[in-house]
């Protein structure tokens, strides 16, 4: 038998450490090639590891939140044959955690018991069925707990045999609120789950910050009169039932970004605040920021000048699909000039969005709801939105961001002008 | 003495009651403890205690005296017993006891006064002493004043009818004693007698003795006490004592002393309980799930609150109530009280007897098969579970055996946490010890016994 260490391989160019997200294999485990052995987390790309041989998990490199360099050990496995570390003489920079029998400190660091660890709180345990009426089972350091929080026992599933249940059982009860049944007194949740920002988590927050804390941001919100513009979006969608993918605002407002963008190249842009130059993009790369299930993620589609209404409807559909599956590559999330957000029915009258660094722009997309509008003479029923867009005011001054939002706001409420070339 | 105040005040130092001061003076209470009489109660002073030290007594005796008989290979000459003796080894374990109590209540920051407490109003309490009376005030009162052995009309005590409390005190031993009332102190200091060569006549009005165990748990019982020369006579009712015969309805016996424990009676009266009014239940004050009576203010603990009357329970009840006092959340929740009776071989009874709870089953195991049993040639008894059968939960442990009464923790920790007969089945159980018997009574009811 011999200790075969895989290296955390080269993930992409000039990524020089990524973060450890996931162990999908723990010490002990018995992996085939090309098992996933963990997952690690560059920019906001998660990318997994494979084994490239057979045999068992002898040693974890690191714990779950870890940064690793490209090329340190992520895993010893033993495996038949030499394998490729000679015993007691590693050849990795970190304290080497030996091949021997002894307990092996990073695998012992590593939350052991719990296998394949995720950032999301466990599942809480399966209760067992108690017969109505019979007294719940419990230990009496449980009991006495459960009074002094105020917990009706009575109430709380248990997970011990013959539905007994323990201390975990009452956190778990406490964590999920205890929401008691008929008319319970409510107890005072003393429960803290603790919760480690890592993985993508950590990358949205670092990002967020960064550009809260460099960019002094400005905000305008504006109402735009939305009834030309749906209405040709549903006879579009009429038009070409069946035939293509069914258009919402978004494309359209990518067009008048773009129309606009074309009259006010300073928003189209990057700005590279350390260097102190703005790099004004000739292509419009429009990221759209996209809920996923673990996060904010912004993906981009690009030149969406060169794109038609349904060309950037499905790449929108394509990107926003391979984001919330996690089988978006990482070049999909860079190179943006500028940013939608929008929360669709979730959109709220306005909002102050975070400019995506280190774009200048960001365009927010507030619902879309039938309000009173005076005509001169009386009010009308009238299909309304709101836009909120945020710039960098250190780059784009407040005069040049009020005629790039009227200008969005013109070419949404007369959606003609959207397709006039010239 | 100027009159007292103070935020708690407890009636009575007995096992209830000292605990309760005990605990209360940890937790910063202002609490006085008014008792007659030494502290330690019924329990230390004339019940628990001594009987427990007759008991030894009288074993270690009988064990020398019938050494010959057995098939050990051992020879000694007859014994013989200087009860005044034993009776002084005895005071003096519960002297020791005595001034135990007193210094723990002391080291809690608890006062004690001696006197005899009589409620004036539910918050005042007047205690006498040597004809001197002083007033206390407190904000809260726990009664504790215990229990008191029932006297039959026609059998007053006094001269040889005598209560358990005067039995632990003789200095002579009497030829014979006719013991009424088969319970289990009545059986407790009847079998230490019998060892000690006296001739003992068990007078039971009911079918059997120890009425309230069922008939499995007392048989090994009633066989040793035949061994051991006790005459027992059930269904039979005492009527009168003269000319060194107790005359029942089923003829006379022969008794130099009539020992009579057919129960004890809540000690209410004369300590004013009645003029306060508070709810009773049958003879004794009605409390709720924090030991509180009918009357704001006032807890009741221990004997005066009812059956089981068991020292452990009324400590449980003491210092249940000191915290409740304290602001803490607490209740009385517990699953199972433990009762040992003394007797030979002993008998412990923990949560629900069979039968008792719907849906249950149980199952057994003889200490016949045990081999620590057989060591000690001691092979009676048996140790059994009742458990639920949908979920396998152990809801009572029973046992009868020599040396059982050790094993009550056991059975209590099993039904307090709430054991399955799993968990039980899988705990190693030390070997060569009776104690196996608990597990294999387990893994019998899970249809794989190991040693039966």
């Amino acid at each position: 038998m011999g200790i075969h260490a895989i290296r955390l391989p080269d993930i992409g160019e000039g990524i020089a450490e990524a973060e450890l997200t996931e162990w999908q294999v723990k010490p002990g485990d018995l992996v085939k090639e090309d098992d996933v052995l963990a997952v690690v987390m560059t920019d906001k790309a998660a990318v997994e590891v494979p084994s490239p041989v057979d045999g068992k998990v002898a040693a974890l490199g690191g714990d779950i939140g870890e940064l690793m360099a490209v090329g340190s050990v992520l895993i010893r496995l033993e495996v038949e044959g030499a394998g490729n570390e000679q015993e007691g003489t590693s050849a990795s920079p970190e304290p080497a955690p030996a091949a021997a029998p002894k307990p092996e400190p990073a695998a012992a660091a590593a939350p052991a018991p719990e296998p394949a660890p995720s950032v999301a709180p466990g599942p809480a345990p399966a209760a067992v069925a108690r017969a109505k009426g019979t007294k719940p089972l419990a230990a009496p350091s449980v009991r006495a707990r459960a009074r002094e929080e105020g917990i009706d026992l009575r109430q709380v599933p248990g997970s011990g045999p013959a539905g007994r249940i323990s201390h975990a059982d009452l956190d778990h009860w406490a964590a999920s609120g205890g929401i008691q049944q008929g008319q319970v007194s409510r107890g005072a949740n003393t429960g803290i789950e603790e919760v480690r920002v890592i993985g993508m988590r950590r990358k949205i927050a670092e990002k967020m910050q960064l550009s809260k804390r460099q960019i002094p941001h400005i905000t305008i919100v504006e109402e735009v009169e939305m009834e030309a513009l749906d209405s040709l979006r549903v006879a579009l969608n009429d038009k070409h039932k069946g035939e293509r993918a069914k258009l919402t605002i978004l494309p359209f407002l990518m067009r008048a970004i773009v129309e606009a963008a074309r009259e006010q190249p300073a928003l189209n842009a990057r700005y590279d605040d350390e260097a102190g130059v703005i790099h004004r993009h000739g292509g419009v790369h429009i990221g759209i920021a996209t809920q996923t299930p673990n996060g904010l993620n912004v993906p981009v589609i690009r030149h969406a000048e060169a794109g038609s209404l349904w060309d950037n409807a499905a790449e929108l559909t394509r990107l926003a699909e391979a984001a919330r599956e996690g089988t978006i590559k990482r070049e999909e999330l860079q190179g943006g000039t500028i940013t939608i957000t929008s929360l669709g029915p979730l959109g709220a009258i306005a909002t102050t969005p975070i400019i995506n660094h280190p774009e200048v722009a960001i365009v927010g997309v507030n619902k879309m709801q039938i309000r009173p509008v005076w005509d001169g003479q009386q009010f009308q029923p009238r299909k309304m939105m709101n836009i909120s867009c945020s710039f960098d005011h250190r780059v784009i001054d407040g005069w040049d961001a009020a005629v790039f939002v009227q200008k969005l706001k013109s070419l949404l409420e007369t959606p003609a002008m959207l397709f006039v070339e010239g | 003495m100027p009159d007292l105040k103070c935020k708690l005040l407890i009636i009575g130092a007995g096992p209830g009651g000292y605990v309760c001061a005990i605990r209360a003076g940890q937790l910063g209470l202002d609490t006085i403890i008014v008792d007659e009489s030494a502290p330690g109660g019924t329990c230390l002073n004339v019940g628990c205690i001594p009987s427990k030290a007759l008991i030894h007594a009288a074993e270690e005796f009988h064990r020398i005296a019938t050494a010959g008989q057995g098939p050990l290979g051992i020879s000694a000459a007859a014994p013989e017993i200087d009860l005044a003796r034993t009776v002084a080894w005895k005071d003096g374990i519960v002297s020791r006891l005595n001034s135990g109590v007193s210094g723990l209540m002391k080291k809690a920051g608890a006062r004690f006064v001696a006197g005899r407490a009589r409620f004036l109003d539910g918050k005042t309490v007047a205690v006498t002493q040597a004809g001197e009376e002083i007033q206390i005030r407190a904000e809260q009162i726990v009664i504790a004043s215990g229990s008191a052995p029932v006297e039959l009309p026609f059998l007053p005590f006094g001269g040889d009818i005598l209560s358990s409390t005067d039995a632990l005190a003789l200095t002579k031993l009497p030829q014979s004693l006719a013991v009424v009332g088969g319970g289990y102190i009545g059986l407790e200091l009847g079998t230490a007698f019998a060892k000690l060569g006296v001739k003992v006549t068990v007078v039971e009005a009911e079918g059997r003795i120890l009425p309230t165990y069922d008939r499995a748990l007392t048989a090994p019982v009633a066989k040793r006490l035949e061994a051991l020369g006790v005459t027992v006579m059930t269904g039979a009712k005492a009527e009168a004592f003269a000319g060194g015969q107790l005359h029942t309805d089923q003829g006379a016996v022969e008794a130099e002393k009539v020992l009579v424990t057919v129960g004890r009676r809540p000690r209410t009266q004369g300590i004013g309980v009645e003029e306060l009014a508070l709810t009773l239940d049958g003879p004794f004050v009605r409390i709720d799930q924090h030991c509180q009576s009918s009357m704001r203010g006032i807890y009741a603990i221990g004997d005066v609150t009812g059956e089981p009357m068991l020292a452990h329970r009324a400590m449980a009840q003491g210092e249940m109530v000191a915290e409740h006092v304290a602001g803490h959340a607490v209740e009385w929740d517990k699953r199972a009280i433990p009762a040992v009776c003394f007797t030979d071989p002993e008998i412990v009874t923990c949560g629900a007897l069979p039968g008792e709870v719907e849906g249950t089953k149980s199952s057994e195991f003889p200490l016949m098969a045990n081999g620590r049993a057989m060591t000690c040639e001691r092979e009676e008894g048996f140790i059994r579970v009742v458990w639920r059968e949908s979920d396998h939960a152990v809801l009572g442990i029973q046992a009868v055996g020599a040396q059982v009464s050790e094993m009550s923790a056991a059975f209590t920790l099993a039904i307090e946490m709430g054991c399955c007969l799993e968990d039980i089945g899988a705990t190693i159980h030390a070997h060569p010890t009776q104690s196996e018997g608990l597990q294999e009574a387990c893994l019998r009811a899970l249809g794989h016994a190991l040693h039966i």
